[in-house]
């Protein structure tokens, strides 16, 4: 039997501000998990992965990272991933003030 | 202290110009990441969690206010209002945007800085004692041959691929505050029979994944034959350094797989070989050095002052009890500025502050600053008449925390609040230690002790050398973070000894707590450190007191 497959996101770092971005169904970068594409069949999410990473120009350092489906899209299962949506702990900075 | 000549100069600007291109081209789309990667960090600039980082050398530690100044001016302009003091001597940005790099790197040239080697399998940046050409143990201010080595390794055509990368710590005093043991190689200066300053020549230390205290290769090396030998060593290590496993290529694992005899007599054969080499030139250009670290003219004045103000500030005096170090001229002191306010990001200072350090360093210290591997901010030679003035100042600008080498005085990394290497966070620990032990008042009475925090294994934060030493680590998806206990980052270099199974984010400050006040029932009287109750008793009774039996109880 297979494996079942945890769905995952295409995530990398913007190339100008090397800040997290998430790949959209739509093929744009954004820096907001929730809207972004949710990979749920493996053979698809290699393609968006091999995809992304053809987009040099605009990102550095493209994965696959897990996610799980959350009441507004796409949500984080790991801590690690967790804060990329958010930014420091110690300082208001990153995400969870630009978001707002 | 040195500053850049013609050659420094034009090799530095000539740097940022070669970036500059490599920049614009990574962002025309000319170059990869894979193939530009390799470019940024020679220079310095790292792809974190959420940013870029530029790490910057302060070269042994040693600033002169414009040089901190300017290190203030770039925060302001192209990061976010701070920098992050590092366990290396360097200053970090953690928010500079790619295209903003170059420039950056110029504004660094203007007071003769960069970042190069700070990154890469290269020699890194040399770091010193930073109390160095103040202290009163010092046989010799290390700083001079410190520079030497940043000269002859910047840009060394035989070591920019090496197996890995390769740290040289330098101190001229008998304490070691450089961590000696626990570098690539550890230079101590001590005296032969006759009495002349030579180096004790350490070699293989090091923290990471597989820690290891650095071994003596050459009990007496003379000074003038520095260049030559640490030539020879890394000359070794680049043919004999494994190159197939990066978890082995350090020259710890290189000494440790063939032994010290061996490493003995290939470096002393290479050495050999290439002393002819150095005809010379690298004498005079240290005799050039020397001069331009020539003791400040040190004034002598009354001090009657200073112990009035002790008697009339209990805060004032508290202070002066904790953050000075003996000086070698009469009359001063050495000032550790502590970056490690209760709460606060251990080695984070806004540019605010670093411009109130760089006025002080200017008014009352003869121009200097010191970065400590300890992540606080030193004013080296301070008059104690002046020291009430300083203390005024640094409590206006929030920096006057009355905490160095106690609980609070917390090493730690960035962990995975910014490092993309990191496994768990180390700065809210560090911070909610530092608010427990202020909140319960009790470290002036527990003493001397060094909490390191890592948020990984490869050891930024010095974890394996803490008196107690935290490493986090990601178990099954979560955060936890393992204690070590008993280590030591001075002469008597230790490594610490796990404690047993890792506690969560939630349980690791109150463990902390307990082992601590656990601590102050053991230790036979008041002067007894934790270190010293540790080495007297071992690790049993702590173990007892991290893992009360109940716990035990309830896991089995």
């Amino acid at each position: 039997m297979a494996r079942t497959f945890t769905p995952k996101v295409v995530t990398a770092n913007a190339l100008l501000e090397g800040d997290a971005v998430w790949l959209t169904e739509a093929n744009t970068w954004t820096r907001d998990i929730r809207k972004a594409e949710l990979l749920t069949d493996e053979a698809h999410a290699d393609l968006r992965l091999l995809e992304a990473q053809a987009r040099a120009g605009e990102i550095a350092g493209a994965y696959l990272a897990d996610a799980k489906p959350g009441d507004n899209g796409p949500e984080p299962t790991h801590f690690r991933e967790d804060f990329r949506t958010r930014g420091p702990s110690n300082y208001a900075h990153g995400k969870q003030v630009e978001l707002s | 202290m040195y500053t850049y000549n013609d050659f420094d100069e034009a090799f530095v600007r000539s740097r940022v110009a070669q970036f500059r291109g490599q920049v614009e081209r990574r962002i025309d789309g000319s170059l990869t990441e894979d193939e530009f990667k390799p470019l940024r960090l020679m220079n310095g600039l790292y792809l974190q969690l959420h940013a870029y980082m530029l790490r910057v050398a302060v070269p042994y530690g040693t600033l002169n206010p414009s040089q901190m100044r300017q290190l203030a001016f770039i925060a302001d302009k192209w990061d976010k209002g701070y920098g992050h003091f590092t366990t290396r001597q360097n200053i970090q940005y953690n928010w500079p945007k790619l295209p903003d790099v170059p420039d950056m790197l110029d504004a660094l040239a203007d007071v003769g800085m960069h970042a190069i080697q700070t990154s890469g399998n290269t020699i890194r940046n040399v770091t010193a004692d930073h109390f160095a050409g103040a202290a009163a143990d010092e046989i010799e201010d290390p700083r001079p041959v410190a520079e030497l080595l940043r000269q002859w390794s910047t840009d060394h055509p035989e070591f920019q691929f090496l197996p890995r990368k390769f740290k040289i710590a330098v101190t001229g005093a008998a304490h070691d505050r450089a961590v000696t043991k626990a570098h690539d190689i550890g230079l101590r200066m001590v005296r032969n029979d006759a009495g002349e300053p030579g180096f004790e020549v350490i070699v293989g230390g090091g923290l990471g994944r597989t820690p290891m205290v650095g071994k003596v290769l050459r009990a007496f090396l003379p000074k003038a034959d520095l260049l030559p030998y640490c030539e020879a060593i890394v000359s070794v290590y680049n043919l004999l350094g494994r190159r197939d496993n990066k978890y082995k290529a350090r020259i710890k694992i290189t000494v440790h797989e063939n032994g010290l005899e061996k490493i003995q007599e290939l470096v002393e054969e290479r050495f050999a070989a290439v002393r002819a080499g150095f005809s010379g030139v690298d004498q005079e250009l240290l005799a050039e050095i020397e001069a331009a670290f020539a003791p400040p003219a040190f004034a002598v004045k009354p001090t009657a002052g200073y112990e009035a103000a002790r008697l009339a500030n209990p805060a004032f005096r508290s202070w002066t009890d904790t953050n000075l170090a003996q000086h070698k001229a009469d009359g001063y002191a050495i000032v550790s500025i502590s970056i490690k306010k209760h709460g606060a990001t251990p080695g984070d200072a806004t540019s605010d502050q670093m411009r109130v350090m760089a006025d002080l360093a200017e008014q009352y210290c003869h121009g200097e600053l010191r970065i400590s591997h300890e992540q606080n901010v030193i004013l080296p030679h301070v008059h104690k008449a002046d020291l009430a003035k300083v203390y005024a100042a640094l409590r206006e600008a929030d920096l006057a925390t009355a905490n160095i080498g106690l609980a609070s005085d917390i090493i730690a990394c960035p962990g995975m609040d910014y490092c993309a290497l990191a496994t768990a966070r180390s700065i809210p620990i560090a911070q909610e230690i530092a608010t427990r032990f202020d909140e319960l008042k009790i470290e002036h009475e527990i003493g001397a002790l060094k909490i390191k925090i890592s948020g990984c294994i490869n050891a930024c934060g010095h974890h394996h050398v803490g008196h107690i030493g935290i490493l986090g680590l990601d178990r099954a998806g979560v955060e936890n973070y393992q204690i070590t206990l008993g280590g030591d980052g001075t002469e008597t270099t230790t490594i610490g000894e796990r404690a047993g199974p890792g506690f969560s984010a939630e349980e690791i400050v109150p463990a902390i707590e307990r082992l601590v006040t656990g601590y102050l029932d053991l230790r036979s009287d008041p002067q007894e450190t934790f270190l010293q109750t540790y080495r007297r008793l071992g690790m049993e009774p702590f173990k007892a007191i991290l893992y009360p039996a109940e716990d035990k109880a309830n896991a089995a």
